[in-house]
């Protein structure tokens, strides 16, 4: 305890020194990564907030089109990969400028609760049902999708739910009500991840699960599923843009959700989106169909997309 | 098991290949960790210290604060920072969300209580009688504090470690205030847990062992300087 007398004091300078070395060279990573941006609008209105959902995250389809869009437009594009349903909250709540989803009636509600201001289809692809090979519960001569529900849940057959409020789960959910059957019981696990990780949790378990087609091709042959139902129009995944309503939220950015919104739409950028996946994949994840150019929608649900909500 | 050799071989690959996203995430992360645990020390030790020497009523009930902070989840971190600092938030002028910062503000307020938690205790593990002996010595409080956490640095430098290790791997408030965003707010581990959901698991196996690495050399610099011989005693 002779403490207070010893030694003048010795600071540990060399490691200081070499922890202050590795911090400052830290320091430079954002450097590095703003030389590589332009900024034409000023710093505050620079950043779009994108709420989108895990698919066009999973599927690697954003980091495609980001930096296109942030090249283009010196915009700085942050995109947040969430279910549709936290989306479009996102959306609700004023945090997020523009949205790209994929759960047709909660948008229509989102739009006729005044919460958007436009919205306009970008690009389909479709849902599929996987499974396991062995089809436990013979889905894959089923006629519809709803009958391939229905068998799933008479044979008690592991299914794997998204369970998180995203534009999958919606459809998931709409299917198992066309079919007059509220699932649950042991053979149906909700894992409230995203679709990539739901993927992988079905995979474990054998079990089926309703995937889009997008995803299901990226993780390629990671999985053992098979594609057991595929082609019903049930199974249409339709994505669309969403600026959110300026309105409601000052501190909306209205100018850089516009102009994402017309960048998906720009033939250019259709044509990335159209040929996205074709080098790793042998085909396309997405086809594209800005304003329903390519009549995958009735013309009914078509025209109201590109109207301003009342 | 494939997959984890596969990842091991990718981890190298990445490193001394030079893969420009993997070093600006692996500086990002670095970056994020050592600011956040910076801050938690500024805040943490005289928290710590003065909870340790002070007497006063309720000081129980503050010392179990901190404690159960020392077990903060990072999720609810997360919640509250985001709540904090949405647009329309009470901070939500700052503009800050889904930046670095916030990241930063996140990882302090989950290594805070750490590193006041064991500052606390390495000042308490000290012989009551230093104390008194350097209040004989005509030390002032200030110089008191000083001299006492001399003494302590052994254990302090374990709660630097401590802050820092719970920093640097935690994903949950990252991912939810940083938004996981490519070339901005990506880290190790929300790149990681981007890799699993995309099935990338070789990636994901090589994005953990970098971050072992990464954790480890932090560590063992600070266990070196722990474990030095200290001159003169």
């Amino acid at each position: 305890m002779s403490t207070i007398t010893r030694r003048a004091p010795t600071p540990h300078a060399g490691f200081v020194l070499v922890a202050a070395m590795i911090w400052a060279a830290s320091l430079l990573a954002p450097v590095v990564s703003a030389a590589a941006q332009q900024a034409t609008p000023t710093a505050g209105a620079r950043d779009v907030i994108l709420a989108t959902t895990t698919s066009t995250q999973d599927s690697g389809l954003l980091d495609a089109l980001v930096p296109l869009f942030n090249e283009q437009t010196g915009y700085a594009l942050k995109p947040i990969a969430v279910g549709s349903g936290a989306a479009l909250d996102l959306g609700e709540r004023g945090e997020a400028d523009v949205l790209l989803a994929h759960s047709p009636a909660a948008e229509q509600a989102f739009m006729d609760a005044g919460f958007g201001a436009e919205r306009r289809t970008v690009m389909y692809n479709d849902f599929v049902v996987v499974g396991p090979e062995a089809d436990p519960a013979g889905i894959a001569d089923a006629p519809s999708a709803v009958e391939a529900m229905t068998r799933i849940a008479d044979a008690e057959a592991a299914f794997v739910s998204r369970g998180d409020d995203s534009g999958t789960h919606q459809l998931e959910l709409g299917l198992w009500e066309d079919a007059g059957i509220t699932p649950g019981g042991g053979w149906y696990v909700e894992s409230g991840t995203g679709m990539g990780d739901t993927l992988n949790i079905a995979n474990a378990r054998d079990g089926y699960t309703v995937t889009d087609r997008g995803t299901y091709l990226s993780l390629g042959d990671r999985l053992d599923l098979e594609v057991l139902v595929e082609g019903d129009p049930s199974l249409l995944n339709v994505y669309h843009v969403i600026t959110v309503d300026p309105e409601r939220y000052d501190t909306i950015n209205a100018a850089g959700g516009q102009a994402f919104l017309d960048f998906l739409l720009e033939p250019a950028t259709q044509e990335v989106i159209g040929e996205f996946g074709v080098d790793r994949f042998g085909e396309p994840l997405f086809t594209p169909c800005a304003d329903n150019a390519c009549g995958v929608l009735p013309s009914t649900q078509a025209t109201p997309a590109a109207t301003p909500a009342a | 098991m494939n997959d984890l050799w596969d990842g091991l071989r990718e981890a190298i690959r990445l490193l001394l290949g030079g893969d420009r996203e993997v070093w600006e995430i692996v500086l990002l992360s670095l970056r994020v960790s050592l600011t956040a645990t910076g801050i938690s020390l500024l805040l943490g030790v005289p928290i710590g210290a003065a909870l340790a020497l002070v007497r006063f009523r309720g000081r129980a009930l503050v010392v179990g604060l901190v404690h159960t902070g020392m077990g903060l989840p990072p999720v609810s971190v997360g919640v509250l920072v985001s709540l904090l600092l949405w647009r329309n938030g009470p901070l939500g002028a700052l503009r800050l969300l889904y930046t670095p910062t916030a990241m930063t503000i996140a990882q302090a307020a989950i290594a805070t209580p750490i590193v006041a938690g064991l500052t606390l205790a390495a000042v308490q593990g000290l012989d009551p009688r230093l104390r008194l002996q350097l209040v004989s010595l005509g030390a002032s409080p200030a110089q008191t504090v000083w001299w006492l956490l001399r003494e302590a640095r052994l254990p302090l430098i374990a709660a630097v470690v401590a802050g820092f290790g719970a920093v640097i791997s935690e994903v949950g408030a990252a991912i939810m205030v940083g938004g996981n965003i490519k070339g901005e707010t990506r880290v190790l581990t929300t790149a990681t847990v981007l890799e699993v959901g995309r099935g990338n698991f070789t990636t994901a196996v090589a994005l953990s062992v970098v971050l072992l690495l990464l954790a480890y050399s932090v560590t063992l610099a600070l266990t070196l300087l722990q474990q030095r011989r200290r001159p003169g005693s």
